[in-house]
């Protein structure tokens, strides 16, 4: 049953790659967005039983509904994208299936090995979606993303047979609930090389300082729904196989141990990320640089674990919603102006009210601030901080954030805000005032969820948060 | 006859990564990675020979025939449509490379002697040898400029991901084998596509004029 | 018994070397005794020195004939011993064969062409570079059979423990391109060039004649003999006990040698001088694997 969230994108993949009719392949994806959003829901309301390779545990659920909702809301921006880009659409559509098959494999695997796969295929799907623009800083950004992400997959891969390894004779394959079962029977050695190397070869791709090169470049070339959903989903994902390889060491009595090497690479991230933000002059690559700024407070969040871990699971919800809805935002503002520059756009308030509007709000959220959930969970994250007491840590994670609102504060103030001076399209006269809904709707939809998140964190949401690492502790 | 087959194996494996390191010319890299990919493909059927499987020789010749024959193709046909044959001026030269390459051997000896210890006495060779392949692939593929060297140099490190998986993790071999496969068949067909992209773009495939991106 | 069959079959070695070329190329080539006759030829003639030469130009070549003489005292047949032996001989070997370096260079420095100082640097340049990888080959086996005399590195290369074997393929590799760069072979030197500004050994020796030149001539065969000797040695370790065979094994594997170095000679290039220290740190690599592998 868990198999027809593969199969189904999978096989609208194809079709839309086959039939090459623009018209039909927007159907198909409206169609096939839906349908799959509703089966993630019919699977909520009707648990199913998962198999040898695949299951429904509660992470991968989180992670899937994530993935599906916002690929919901892409699919309702695509379309309208896609009308300018007729050409490109089957293509396009195709490859953003493909890339949704592979992540809802991703979340629903229930071997180490076939996540593995699934992880490499999310790389190959969304290779061509950033190649999309076919020009030379798309090339660059592509090569990047194919090169860096495919070594970081193969030392995951190396940290797969270490850990099969690990198993010796007493643990067949790499079942997860096998694994976790047994954990405490794999041999610590082979299993802290594994989890490096996981947590190496995963983080690069989830885009951990230092090894997160590839991802400025990529979100900020690929078009603004394909970033939208490589930092709103794929991020996910690819933490999702860090969490996986965590659980297991966890219950194998090393989270201690683990907890600080995810500690040390969520704050090089934080700093790093905090860092590159201080100068910027594309706001795509700004909010690139966001994400890794967030990637490091789950990290950080999870290596502490307790309240911080809910926290940080939190986190990523929220952080998966303002980002992606950023990203759609900042492309109607690429739509408008037509560049990347911050200082070129200006005024944006007088010129697209309902952009400017949302954009606003999204600084508020990715930056951290009341009232969106953001805060909400960075205040958690913060509480399970000073609940173990972790001083340096907290000083080190207040000021990063500081730094990051302080200088998101300063790029979107400026643009939303700035004296309107004509732009090259409006002296032209070609400048286009109206928003049609496809540039709105999904951004405010996104926008809303957050901010209901900020405002009223349903315990439900809490409870089912904490119980996926027993242990982690609740509020 | 085993000693002097593992013998070889050992030599064949640090020596064509020693010709990988301390060559410019890139057919002659491709026959290394090729005769590497050989010898490693190989692997599994000579380490476990005793435990004789119908499944291990077809492993085997399904990796030999990819590692050995089709992506070395592969990767003569795009040398041949981008016309390079030489890495002309890598950011470190050949000469350095041997002797970092000597580094990294003795840093493959250090990291993996607390690992090789729990290792029956047959196979404790293998990750230092798998580990330093692994490890020529990252310092080729950071150390060297057009982006058909680069791809050389990620064979090069899954060539050193399969040794591993050739001697842990026979036990349960399909998934990881054939993950392998996918993974370096898929990986470098769609870098070949990248690389004819590159060229067509660029007019070269020099990855260090793809430097507009930045910071 | 080594002293000997040096001393008697170092010229022979020369002339296996030069048929094996002339078969490849397709000649007949020169009888096997050339070299014999050669020496026997130069000795005959009278000396010729130059006005600007010294006492340094005409010692050299009787230097020279002493250092590699002492030399042959330490060298011992493959598994037994030599005449003098002691911990560490292996390093005043390669002292020795230093010295005789350092002797051919002097008296090329002393005829004051520019030519002669030209190859004089180039030989010292070749011997910084091979040294070390001769140094360490021998300090690896040293260390991996912990016997520290020539005669024990040599008796039995190959207990050197099971899954360190590997190190001696590398020496062996290692020590051949050593062989070939300090005896001024192809691919490092023609021995058979003419003009001078491609050579490298050849050049030292041109204001020589008559019976110094036979004296170089047969201390460079001899230190050829000794390396191709300590080859032999480590590669090819068969050793039967019976003395009278494993002589008649080391001769054939010397013959053995001379074919290898002959169809090398054949096959190569010479090549560039700025290549030449590619291939010497190649060596020095190969012997640090070996190392590597011995100590890992």
């Amino acid at each position: 049953m868990a198999w027809i969230l593969v199969i189904l994108p999978l096989l609208f993949g194809s079709l839309s790659l086959i039939l090459r009719n623009h018209r039909i392949v927007w159907v198909l994806l409206l169609f096939g967005g839906i349908l799959h959003s509703v089966i993630t829901l019919w699977v909520w309301i009707r648990p199913i039983e998962g198999n040898s390779l695949v299951f429904l545990d509660p992470l991968g659920m989180l992670i899937l509904t994530v993935t599906s909702a916002l690929f919901l809301m892409v699919v309702f921006y695509s379309i309208g994208y896609l009308k300018n880009h007729k050409e490109r659409s089957s293509l396009t559509v195709g490859c953003l299936f493909l890339f949704l098959a592979a992540m809802s494999l991703v979340s629903v695997s229930a071997d180490m090995g076939l996540l593995w796969v699934a992880v490499e295929a999310t790389t190959l799907a969304s290779a061509p979606l950033i190649y999309f623009h076919k020009n030379h800083q798309s090339l660059e950004a592509a090569w990047k993303y194919l090169l860096i992400c495919s070594v970081g997959i193969a030392l995951a891969l190396m940290g797969n047979i270490f850990l099969s390894y690990a198993g010796g004779d007493s643990i067949e394959g790499l079942y997860i609930p096998d694994l976790l079962q047994n954990a405490n029977r794999l041999d610590p050695r082979w299993l802290k090389v594994a989890f490096i190397l996981f947590l190496v070869g995963y983080g690069t791709k989830m885009g951990l300082a230092p090894l997160h090169s590839w991802l400025p470049d990529a979100h900020s070339e690929a078009p603004s729904m394909v970033s939208a959903l490589l930092s709103g989903s794929l991020l996910n994902c690819a933490f999702l196989g860090i969490l996986r390889a965590f659980g297991i060491l966890r219950l194998s009595g090393l989270e201690e141990w683990g907890g600080n090497i995810l500690i040390l690479f969520g704050v090089s991230s934080l700093i790093m990320a905090a860092l590159f933000l201080i100068q910027q002059t594309d706001f795509k690559r700004m909010l690139a640089y966001s994400s890794v700024e967030h990637m490091g407070i789950l990290a950080l969040g999870i290596g502490v674990g307790g309240l911080a871990g809910t926290g940080a699971l939190l986190h990523l919800i929220n952080h998966s919603l303002a980002k992606s809805f950023m990203f759609l935002v900042a492309g109607n503002i690429l739509v408008f102006y037509q560049t990347k520059n911050i200082d070129s756009v200006t005024g944006l308030i007088q010129k697209t009210p309902k952009t400017a509007f949302l954009w606003m709000a999204g600084f508020l959220a990715i930056a951290g601030s009341p009232p969106f959930g953001l805060f909400m969970s960075e205040w958690i994250i913060l509480k399970g901080l000073i609940d173990s007491e972790q001083w340096v840590l907290i000083i080190v994670y207040l000021l990063a954030l500081f730094i990051v609102f302080a200088s998101i504060a300063k790029y979107i103030i400026s643009m939303t805000f700035s004296d309107s001076s004509p732009t090259v399209e409006e002296s032209k006269g070609s400048f286009r005032r109206n928003e049609p809904l496809w540039m709105w709707v999904p951004p405010f939809l996104l926008a809303s969820v957050t901010l209901i998140l900020g405002l009223y964190v349903p315990q439900a949401l809490l409870s089912f948060l904490s119980a996926i690492f027993p242990g982690m502790g609740g509020i | 006859m085993d000693d002097i087959l593992l013998n070889l194996v050992v030599v064949i494996i640090l020596l064509s990564n020693i010709r990988l390191l301390n060559t410019s010319r890139i057919p002659v890299m491709i026959v290394s990675v090729a005769i590497q990919g050989w010898v490693i493909g190989s692997l599994p059927l000579v380490l476990h020979w005793e435990r004789f499987q119908l499944t291990l020789v077809f492993i085997t010749l399904i990796t030999v025939t990819i590692k050995g024959v089709i992506l070395p193709r592969l990767l003569n046909r795009s040398m041949q449509q981008a016309g390079v044959i030489r890495e002309e001026e890598p950011f470190v030269g050949p000469t350095s490379s041997l002797l970092i390459g000597l580094f990294l051997l003795s840093l493959s000896f250090w990291i993996t002697s607390t690992l090789r210890s729990s290792l029956p006495e047959g196979l404790s060779f293998i990750p230092v040898l798998a580990l330093f392949t692994v490890f020529n692939g990252l310092f080729l593929i950071v150390s060297r400029k057009k982006a058909i060297t680069q791809v050389i140099g990620y064979l090069t490190l899954e060539n050193g991901v399969y040794a591993f998986g050739a001697a842990l993790a026979v036990d349960h071999p399909f998934l990881v084998e054939l993950g392998v496969l996918l993974d370096v068949w898929v990986g470098v067909f769609i870098m070949g596509i990248a690389i004819y992209h590159i060229n067509r773009e660029f007019d070269h495939i020099d990855t260090d004029k793809l430097s507009t991106l930045k910071h | 018994m080594s002293l000997l069959l040096a001393l008697i079959l170092s010229p022979l070695f020369l002339g296996i070397i030069v048929r094996t070329k002339a078969f490849f190329a397709g000649r007949k080539g020169q009888p096997l005794l050339q070299f014999y006759y050669d020496l026997v030829k130069l000795l005959r003639k009278g000396v010729v020195y130059s006005s600007s030469t010294t006492l340094v130009f005409r010692l050299s070549p009787w230097l020279a004939l002493a250092t590699v003489g002492t030399a042959l005292f330490i060298l011992p047949l493959p598994g037994y011993s030599g005449w003098i032996s002691f911990p560490g001989d292996f390093f005043v070997l390669f002292s020795l064969l230093g010295v005789l370096r350092f002797s051919l260079v002097c008296s090329a420095l002393d005829t004051g062409s520019s030519f002669e100082g030209m190859g004089a640097s180039r030989e010292m340049f070749i011997s910084f570079l091979a040294e070390p990888a001769l140094l360490l080959s021998f300090l690896v086996l040293a260390f991996g059979l912990e016997g520290y005399t020539l005669k024990e590195i040599l008796s039995h290369p190959f207990s050197i423990g099971a899954g360190r074997t590997v190190a001696l393929y590398f020496i062996s590799v290692s020590l051949l391109i050593v062989l070939l760069a300090e005896n001024s072979r192809i691919p490092f030197d023609d021995p058979n060039t003419h003009l001078e500004l491609t050579m490298i050994h050849e050049v030292m020796v041109l204001d020589h004649s008559g019976p110094d030149l036979a004296g170089i001539l047969y201390s460079s065969a001899l230190k050829l003999w000794i390396l191709g000797s300590l080859w032999v040695g480590i590669s090819i370790p068969v050793r039967w006990g019976i003395f009278y065979i494993d002589v008649l094994v080391f001769l054939g594997s010397m013959g053995l040698l001379a074919v290898i170095i002959g169809i090398i000679e054949s096959i190569l290039a010479r090549v560039r001088m700025i290549r030449v220290s590619h291939a010497l740190s190649l060596a020095t690599v190969l012997a640090g694997l070996a190392l590597l592998w011995t100590i890992g």
